[in-house]
């Protein structure tokens, strides 16, 4: 048994292996492994005896749940109403432009998850970009390279 | 027993009974897409909306999923429904049109236009192969995934699963997969082939006997258009 097995275990023992705690255990697995691996879910579906497809179903359908690994920064560009007249969708074209990726994937180093928000709720500072809960207010296009490297900087730092 | 009124009439339905049950109890014709008798209502389609209340009141619910109350007012015919219904039918068959199941309910409603893009994708989401595949099937091989308009259909990861029998229920059971109708334009636009049928073949004639054999084409059941007199003129023409 690995170590993985084993620590999904764990997690599917502190809620009493119950059916009800389907989401919890879910949110754990994608806390500590940073996305949902398929022989985690593969393994609640045997303890929890519930069908594989109803915890796909589940996981597919909840955005903070992903079964592609995550990258360690996650960027979110808003594409809702007030932030799309301000001009979102440029921005979202110049963050995937200088990722590499389409909106809801991943950069191949697993820097950056790159994706889209209908509404954050403050369009007053629209277009609005939020990195790691750090918001971005009145973003523009030249923008996009400084909080980019920001991050990479951080990381390049704590090496 | 409950009793509550429908087109009219004083009906009774028994305990746990839906609208729909009570009505086709009665002989009362609701057209369905996404119920089945064996399987648990699932209210997807929306064709079979009547409307309950009286006045500004009244609203459309799907009766495969609302239970008999004492009281209610249900009528099944009204022109809101039979719009809603038409709307239904048109928004499927812009999302498979290649479906012979609902290029005849297009038929059958007198759904003559489609003013949406067509998506030619084969599934509506009628949730039908989910249900006999986990209900009847109790294999609970494929599900619904994703949300909004990526919703979809399939196996766990997408790959072949442990727990499909091949049964081929979800394929037996499917309205928009298999049967294909066979009318001209059948995948671009509203087919309408059976629509000038006198019998109309959707009730009188097996459906084999229409995609056997190129319906609209056979002339078995398709009236074909008057000639013009001056028929020479348009070969002239031509």
């Amino acid at each position: 048994m690995n170590v993985e097995t084993q620590k999904v275990k764990i997690f599917m023992q502190k809620h009493d292996n119950q059916k009800r705690a389907l989401i919890s255990i879910l949110q754990d697995i994608q806390a500590e492994f940073n996305y949902l691996p398929k022989e985690a879910l593969q393994d609640v579906a045997k303890t929890l005896e519930i069908p594989l497809i109803h915890i796909i179903g589940v996981a597919t359908f909840y955005r903070s749940f992903s079964l592609e690994p995550r990258g360690k920064h996650q960027a979110t560009v808003c594409t809702g109403t007030a932030c799309h007249v301000r001009g979102g969708p440029k921005i979202l074209d110049e963050f995937e432009r200088k990722l590499g990726v389409e909106a809801g994937h991943t950069t191949e180093d697993r820097q950056f998850t790159l994706e889209t928000v209908a509404c954050l709720g403050c369009c007053a500072i629209g277009p609005v970009v939020v990195v790691d809960n750090e918001y971005f207010a009145h973003t523009s296009i030249r923008e996009v390279g400084s909080i980019l490297k920001k991050y990479r900087k951080k990381e390049k730092d704590n090496e | 027993m409950i009793k509550f009124i429908m087109n009219g009439l004083e009906v009774q339905a028994e305990e746990g009974w839906s609208i729909l049950e009570t009505a086709k109890f009665y002989g009362l014709e609701i057209p369905t897409l996404c119920y089945n008798e064996g399987l648990s209502p699932y209210g997807g389609c929306r064709l079979c909306l009547v409307e309950i209340g009286e006045g500004p009141r009244a609203k459309l619910v799907s009766s495969c999923t609302y239970p008999a109350e004492e009281g209610l007012f249900v009528r099944t015919d009204t022109n809101r429904v039979i719009k809603a219904r038409r709307m239904m039918i048109e928004l499927m068959l812009s999302v498979a049109p290649g479906s012979k199941v609902i290029q005849d309910l297009a038929s059958k409603f007198g759904v003559k236009q489609m003013r949406f893009e067509v998506r030619n994708e084969e599934c509506i989401l009628c949730g039908l192969c989910v249900r006999i595949c986990a209900e009847q099937m109790d294999a609970h091989a494929i599900g619904f995934q994703n949300r909004g308009h990526k919703k979809k259909i399939s196996t766990p990861f997408d790959i072949r699963s442990d727990v499909c029998r091949h049964c081929g229920a979800c394929m037996y059971i499917c309205p928009a997969c298999q049967l294909r109708c066979q009318g001209p334009d059948a995948d671009t636009a509203v087919c309408n082939a059976c629509l000038t049928m006198d019998p109309t073949c959707l009730d009188t004639y097996d459906e084999l006997q229409c995609w056997m054999y190129d319906a609209g084409k056979c002339g078995t059941c398709v009236q074909e258009k008057p000639e013009k007199p001056n028929s020479e003129d348009n070969e002239k023409t031509a």
